[in-house]
C-alpha cells in the first residue's frame, strides 16, 4: 500500500450554527485518486476550501506529507502558501479562469512563483536582469507540455474567455498542473461533460496520477457527481453525508455499503442514484 | 429609419419644460448682496435661453439617434480606416512630441509640458487601476508627497533635481506601501474611499502643518532643473546653459529643456509599464484583475503583488509631482485636491483602462481641450464636466478598448473588451 | 461637563445632517451599485434652492416662519428632486449595465457640471443669510460654561426624525418600497417579475434628492452661510458616514451620520478643529479595516 500523503484528522468546520463538517478522519495516499463522493450539502466542497485554505478550519489536523520528508500542518497555512509551498493546486465548481487573457497566458500566471522568484528579481526583469530570460523559455516549455496534454495547443492564442465549456475545464486542470502540485484537487470536474469529454477526463486524470517522461507523478482528490467516472478512476472513495464520513473503501467495498445506499436514495424523497448525473450545486 | 418629426418636437418640447423645472429657479432668480440682506434678481431671459438650448440639443440628439440607431454596427470600412489609424497614429504621434520645440512657442509648449504631465500622471495611475484593478480615488497624494519631498529636500539639503528626483519616488512609493498595506484586503468600493480619504488626510496635513510646508501659503524658490550642472536663467550668466554654448540667453530655452525632461519622465513610465505587461509581475496584476481568488489558488501572494503596483504606480506618481514642483518653482496644498485625483482617473478611464495610447489621447484631449474653452471663463469647468459625462455615454469602455496578449505563441490578436474583468477593486 | 453636554448637542445635531445625505447614497448605492458622486452637490443644489426660496417668500411678504419654512421645505424638495431624476436619466440611465467605472466617471463628471453651473448662475460668493429661527433653552450650567440647546437645533433634530420616519415607512410598508427592496436584492428577478425596475431606480435618485434638499436646507439654516462649493467635503462626510454605517443599510446611514458629526465635533472641541476632517476619515479608515463591511452592513462571505 502507498504511503498517506494527506491526513485528514478530526476536521470540523461550523459557520455560526451549522455544522458543515463534523469530526472528518481520512486520507489520501500518494500516487492515487481519492474521491470524495456524498449528496448535496454533504459538505464536500467545505473539505475542499479548508485543504486548499480558503477556509480556516474550526478544529482538526490537515497533514501533507510530500515526498521528501517534509511534513506540513496545511490548517496553519494561508491560501497562496499552501499553493506554493505545499504544492497543493485546485480547480473550481465554476470555473475560474482569467477570462481576458490567452490560454498561453493562463499557464504562465500558474507559473507565477517560479518566474518571480523574489520581488526584487520580478523587478530586475524590467532591466533585463536576473536571469529571468532563461526562465520564461522554461515556462513556455512547461506551458506547451500540458497544453498538448489537453489537447489545446491549436487555441494557445485565444483569450480563455472564448474557449468551450469542456476546454474551459481542461485548461483550468492544465493551469493548475502547471504549478507543479504533489496533489491536485479537482472541484466536480466533469459537470457540464458530455460523455466523449468525460472519458478524455478520465484519461486525463490517469496520466496526472501515473506521471510519465517530464512529468513527475501528481496524486489526485477528487470531487464528482458522475459516478460513472468516479467508480472507474478512483483508487480509493470517501463518501460523506451531513458532514460525516460514512463510508470508505475501493469502489467495489463502496458501492456494496448499506450506509452509502441509504445516504443516496434517503427516505425516498431524494431522486439521486449512485451513477446518477444530476447537475449539482454544492454548498460551499 | 424614418425621423418622426413631430415626436421629436413633442420630445425635445418636454425636454424643456423639464429644464425650464431645473432652472427656472437656479438661473431665472439670482441671489445678490442687498442692503440688509440677500435680493433676488429675476433674469428670465437666461432661464429661456437655458430651456431653448436644451430643447435645440434634445432635437439634435434625436435626429442622430435616427441616424444612426444604437448598437449600429460600425461600417467596415469606417472600421478598416480607424485601424489603418491606429498602426500609425503611435509614430506619429512620437514624432510628432519629438519635434513639437522646434515650431511651437511658448504657449504651446507650456500646455505640451501640462499635457505631458497628465499623461505621465495617467499612465502611473494605469498601472493601479488599469492593470492591478485597484480602484484609486487618491492618486493625488502621492503627486503630492512627490512635490513635497523634492521641495523639501531640495531646500534643506541644497540638492539639485536629478539628485532628488529618484528620492521623491521613492518616498511616494514608500507611502504608497503604507497605505496599501492596511486598506488593500478592502474590497471595491470601499478601496475606493480609503485611498480618497488618505489623499484628503495628505492634502489636510500639508495644509495645516506650518512649520514644515508653510501651510497654505506654499512653498516657493523651488530650485530648476539643471543641464548637467549647466542652469537655465533668463539672464544666462556664468554656468548657464546659454554661456557654455555661447548663444544668446532666452527664457524659451528653459521651456524646452522642462519639455524635453517631462517627455522623457513620461516616456520612461510608458516604457517601465509596457516591460511590466509583458513580465510576471504585470500578468500577475492582469490576473489578480480577472480573479482574485484563482490567483490565491495558484499561489500568488495577493497582498505584495497589490503592493507592487500601489508603490510602482505610487514611484511615477512622486516623480511627476518632483517634476510638477520643479516646473512651477512654486507649490500649494491647493495643487493637490480630489479635483485632480477625479481628473487623472478620469482619463484613465476615458483613455480605455490598460490601454498606453488609450492614456496618452484622453490626456491630449480632456486637456488641451479644456484649455482650448479657458477664454470661456467659468464656463469652462461646466462643459468639461458634461463633456466628461457625454464621452462616457459615448464611449463608456474608453477610447482604447481591448487588450493585447502580453506574450503569444502565434500572432498576437487583440482581446475584445466584452470578455475583460474590470476587477473589483 | 456643560462643555461635553454642549459639543454632544451640536455633534448629534450635524450628524443628522449627514445622515440625511448619506441615506441618498447608501439607497442608491444598494439599488445600482454605484457611488454617485454628484449626491454631495445634489445637497448643495438642495440648498440654495431653499435660499432661493426664502429670499423670495421674504420678498413676497410671507415673514410667518412655519408657513415660510414649510412652504420653502416642499419647494426646494420638488425641485431637487427633479435635479435628481433628471441626472439619473441623462448621466446613469444610458451606462447601466455597461462598464463598471463608467458610471462613476460620469458621476464625477455630473459633480463637476453641478458646482460649475452653480457657481455660473448664483456666483461665486459665499451667500449669507439672517438666522431666522433664534432663542435657546439653557441645559446645565458648570462653572464659566453654559451647555444651550437652540430651537434651531431642536426643530433641526425633530425635522429629520420626522423626514427619516416618513422615509422608514414608505421603504417598509409600501408598494413602492417593497419594490426598492426587491430591486435591490435582484434587480433582474424583479424585473421578470413585473417590477418597473427603471421606474424604481427613478424613484430612488428622486426620494435621496430630496432627503438631501432637506438636509440642505437644515445646513443653510444652522451655518447661515453657503456657497457652490459646499456640497463637496459634505458629500465626502456624507458618503464616509454611508461606508462606516455599512452601506447599503440605511439605518446605518443615520447611525454613520450620527457618528461622523460627533467625532468631528468632538475632536474640533477637545483637540483641534484643523484636523477635524483628518479624525473623521481616519476612524473610517480604522473601522474598515477591523470592520471591513461598517457597523451595520452585511458581511459578504467569500463564495468559492
Amino acid at each position: 500500500m502507498a504511503s498517506p500523503l494527506l491526513q485528514v484528522s478530526g476536521l470540523t468546520m461550523r459557520f455560526g450554527g451549522l455544522v458543515a463538517i463534523d469530526a472528518l478522519d481520512f486520507e489520501a495516499r500518494s500516487g492515487e485518486i481519492t474521491a470524495v463522493i456524498g449528496p448535496n450539502g454533504a459538505g464536500k466542497t467545505t473539505v475542499f476550501n479548508c485543504i486548499t485554505g480558503f477556509y480556516k478550519p474550526t478544529e482538526g489536523q490537515l497533514t501533507l506529507s510530500p515526498p521528501g520528508g517534509r511534513v506540513l500542518s496545511l490548517e496553519r497555512m494561508a491560501g497562496h502558501r499552501i499553493a506554493h509551498y505545499a504544492r497543493v493546486a485546485r480547480t473550481f465548481q465554476n470555473i475560474r479562469l482569467f477570462a481576458g487573457m490567452t490560454v498561453l497566458e493562463n499557464l504562465l500566471v500558474a507559473q507565477h512563483n517560479a518566474l518571480m522568484p523574489s520581488v526584487a528579481r520580478g523587478l530586475l526583469a524590467v532591466f533585463g536582469l536576473g536571469g529571468y530570460r532563461g526562465l520564461e523559455r522554461k515556462a513556455i516549455a512547461q506551458a506547451k507540455f500540458w497544453l498538448d496534454a489537453v489537447e489545446l495547443t491549436e487555441r494557445a492564442d485565444d483569450p480563455a474567455g472564448s474557449l468551450p465549456y469542456g476546454a474551459q475545464r481542461r485548461l483550468e486542470i492544465a493551469r493548475a498542473m502547471c504549478t507543479n502540485p504533489v496533489m491536485l484537487c479537482l472541484d466536480e470536474p466533469a459537470a457540464g461533460l458530455n460523455p466523449r469529454e468525460s472519458d478524455e477526463l478520465a484519461t486525463l486524470m490517469r496520466r496526472i496520477r501515473d506521471g510519465g517522461p517530464g512529468q513527475p507523478s501528481c496524486s489526485v482528490l477528487l470531487i464528482e457527481h458522475d459516478m460513472g467516472v468516479v467508480m472507474s478512476i478512483s483508487d480509493h472513495i470517501v463518501v460523506l453525508d451531513h458532514g460525516r464520513k460514512i463510508s470508505d473503501g475501493t469502489p467495489a467495498e463502496v458501492k456494496a455499503d448499506p450506509a452509502v445506499i441509504k445516504a443516496y436514495l434517503g427516505e425516498g424523497d431524494e431522486d439521486e442514484t449512485p451513477g446518477g448525473d444530476a447537475p449539482v450545486e454544492d454548498v460551499a | 429609419m424614418r425621423f418622426n418629426f413631430r415626436a421629436a418636437l413633442k420630445d425635445a418640447g418636454i425636454s424643456a419644460l423639464v429644464s425650464i423645472g431645473l432652472f427656472g429657479a437656479m438661473i431665472g432668480l439670482k441671489t445678490d448682496p442687498g442692503p440688509t440682506s440677500l435680493v433676488l434678481t429675476p433674469r428670465p431671459w437666461a432661464v429661456v435661453i437655458a430651456a431653448g438650448i436644451v430643447f435645440f440639443g434634445r432635437l439634435l440628439i434625436l435626429f442622430y439617434k435616427a441616424w444612426r440607431p444604437a448598437g449600429a454596427p460600425t461600417p467596415r470600412r469606417l472600421r478598416a480606416a480607424s485601424n489603418q489609424i491606429g498602426h500609425y497614429l503611435t509614430p506619429l504621434l512620437l514624432a510628432f512630441v519629438f519635434t513639437l520645440p522646434f515650431y511651437a512657442g511658448r504657449y504651446w509648449l507650456d500646455l505640451g509640458i501640462l499635457v505631458l504631465t497628465y499623461t505621465m500622471l495617467g499612465w502611473g495611475l494605469n498601472i493601479v487601476v488599469g492593470l492591478a484593478g485597484l480602484l484609486d480615488l487618491g492618486y493625488v497624494a502621492f503627486y503630492a508627497v512627490g512635490a513635497y519631498s523634492y521641495a523639501l529636500i531640495a531646500q534643506t539639503f541644497h540638492l539639485g533635481f536629478w539628485t532628488c528626483l529618484p528620492l521623491a519616488g521613492l518616498f511616494a512609493a514608500c507611502w504608497g506601501i503604507m497605505l496599501g498595506f492596511p486598506v488593500l484586503r478592502l474590497r471595491g468600493d470601499y478601496l475606493a474611499i480609503v485611498t480618497m480619504a488618505f489623499g484628503e488626510i495628505i492634502r489636510v496635513v500639508l495644509l495645516n502643518w506650518v512649520s514644515l510646508t508653510n501651510g497654505p501659503n506654499g512653498i516657493s524658490g523651488i530650485p530648476r532643473p539643471t543641464l548637467f550642472g549647466l542652469t537655465f536663467t533668463a539672464g544666462g550668466g556664468p554656468g548657464s546653459f546659454a554661456d557654455f554654448f555661447g548663444i544668446t540667453p532666452n527664457i524659451s530655452q528653459r521651456f524646452i529643456f522642462l519639455y524635453y525632461v517631462i517627455l522623457g519622465l513620461a516616456l520612461l513610465t510608458n516604457w517601465v509599464s509596457l516591460r511590466l505587461r509583458r513580465l510576471p509581475l504585470g500578468r500577475a496584476w492582469e490576473a489578480l484583475r480577472e480573479d482574485e481568488v484563482a490567483c490565491r489558488a495558484l499561489g500568488i501572494n495577493v497582498t505584495i503583488t497589490k503592493l507592487t503596483a500601489f508603490a510602482i504606480g505610487a514611484c511615477f506618481g512622486g516623480f511627476a509631482g518632483a517634476f510638477f514642483a520643479t516646473r512651477q518653482a512654486f507649490i500649494s496644498p491647493e495643487s493637490f485636491t480630489f479635483m485632480e485625483s477625479s481628473i487623472i482617473l478620469a482619463i484613465v478611464v476615458m483613455g480605455g483602462l490598460g490601454s498606453q495610447l488609450g492614456t496618452a489621447l484622453a490626456a491630449l484631449i480632456m486637456i488641451g481641450g479644456s484649455e482650448m474653452f479657458r477664454d470661456l471663463a467659468d464656463y469652462r469647468m461646466l462643459i468639461f464636466g458634461l463633456a466628461l459625462v457625454m464621452m462616457m455615454i459615448l464611449r463608456p469602455r474608453g477610447l482604447v478598448s481591448g487588450r493585447v496578449p502580453s506574450v503569444s505563441l502565434g500572432k498576437r490578436h487583440k482581446i475584445s473588451a466584452e470578455l475583460l474583468t474590470e476587477g473589483h477593486g | 461637563m456643560a462643555y461635553a453636554l454642549q459639543q454632544l448637542v451640536n455633534g448629534l445635531t450635524l450628524g443628522m445632517i449627514y445622515g440625511l445625505i448619506a441615506v441618498g447614497y447608501t439607497m442608491v448605492y444598494g439599488i445600482i451599485g454605484m457611488i454617485n458622486f454628484a449626491h454631495g452637490d445634489v445637497f448643495m443644489v438642495g440648498a440654495f434652492l431653499s435660499l432661493i426660496a426664502l429670499t423670495g417668500l421674504g420678498a413676497l411678504g410671507i415673514t410667518a416662519i412655519p408657513l415660510a419654512l414649510a412652504i420653502t421645505l416642499i419647494l426646494a424638495a420638488a425641485i431637487t428632486a427633479l435635479y435628481g431624476w433628471t441626472m439619473e436619466r441623462v448621466a446613469y440611465r444610458p451606462l447601466r449595465g455597461s462598464f463598471r467605472l463608467a458610471p462613476l466617471i460620469s458621476a464625477i463628471g455630473m459633480s463637476i457640471a453641478l458646482e460649475n453651473y452653480v457657481q455660473v448662475a448664483q456666483g461665486a460668493r459665499v451667500k449669507p443669510m439672517a438666522p431666522i429661527i433664534t432663542g435657546d433653552f439653557s441645559l446645565l450650567t458648570d462653572g464659566h460654561f453654559t451647555a444651550h440647546l437652540s430651537v434651531m437645533q431642536i426643530a433641526i433634530v425633530l425635522t429629520t426624525l420626522l423626514v427619516l420616519v416618513l422615509f422608514t415607512w414608505v421603504v417598509t410598508r409600501t408598494p413602492l418600497g417593497r419594490a426598492m427592496r426587491a430591486c435591490e436584492q435582484d434587480r433582474k428577478m424583479a424585473g421578470l417579475l413585473g417590477i418597473d425596475t427603471d421606474a424604481t431606480i427613478s424613484l430612488t435618485f428622486v426620494i435621496g434628492a430630496a432627503l438631501a434638499a432637506v438636509a440642505g436646507l437644515m445646513f443653510l439654516l444652522y451655518y447661515g452661510v453657503i456657497d457652490f462649493f459646499v456640497g463637496f467635503i459634505i458629500g465626502v462626510k456624507a458618503f464616509t458616514a454611508a461606508v462606516l454605517g455599512g452601506i447599503g443599510s440605511m439605518p446605518g446611514a443615520v447611525l454613520g451620520g450620527l457618528a461622523i458629526g460627533l467625532i468631528e465635533v468632538f475632536w474640533s472641541a477637545y483637540f483641534s478643529v484643523a484636523y477635524k476632517d483628518v479624525a473623521a476619515f481616519s476612524i473610517l479608515v480604522i473601522v474598515l479595516i477591523f470592520m471591513p463591511s461598517g457597523l451595520l452592513g452585511r458581511a459578504d462571505v467569500e463564495k468559492v
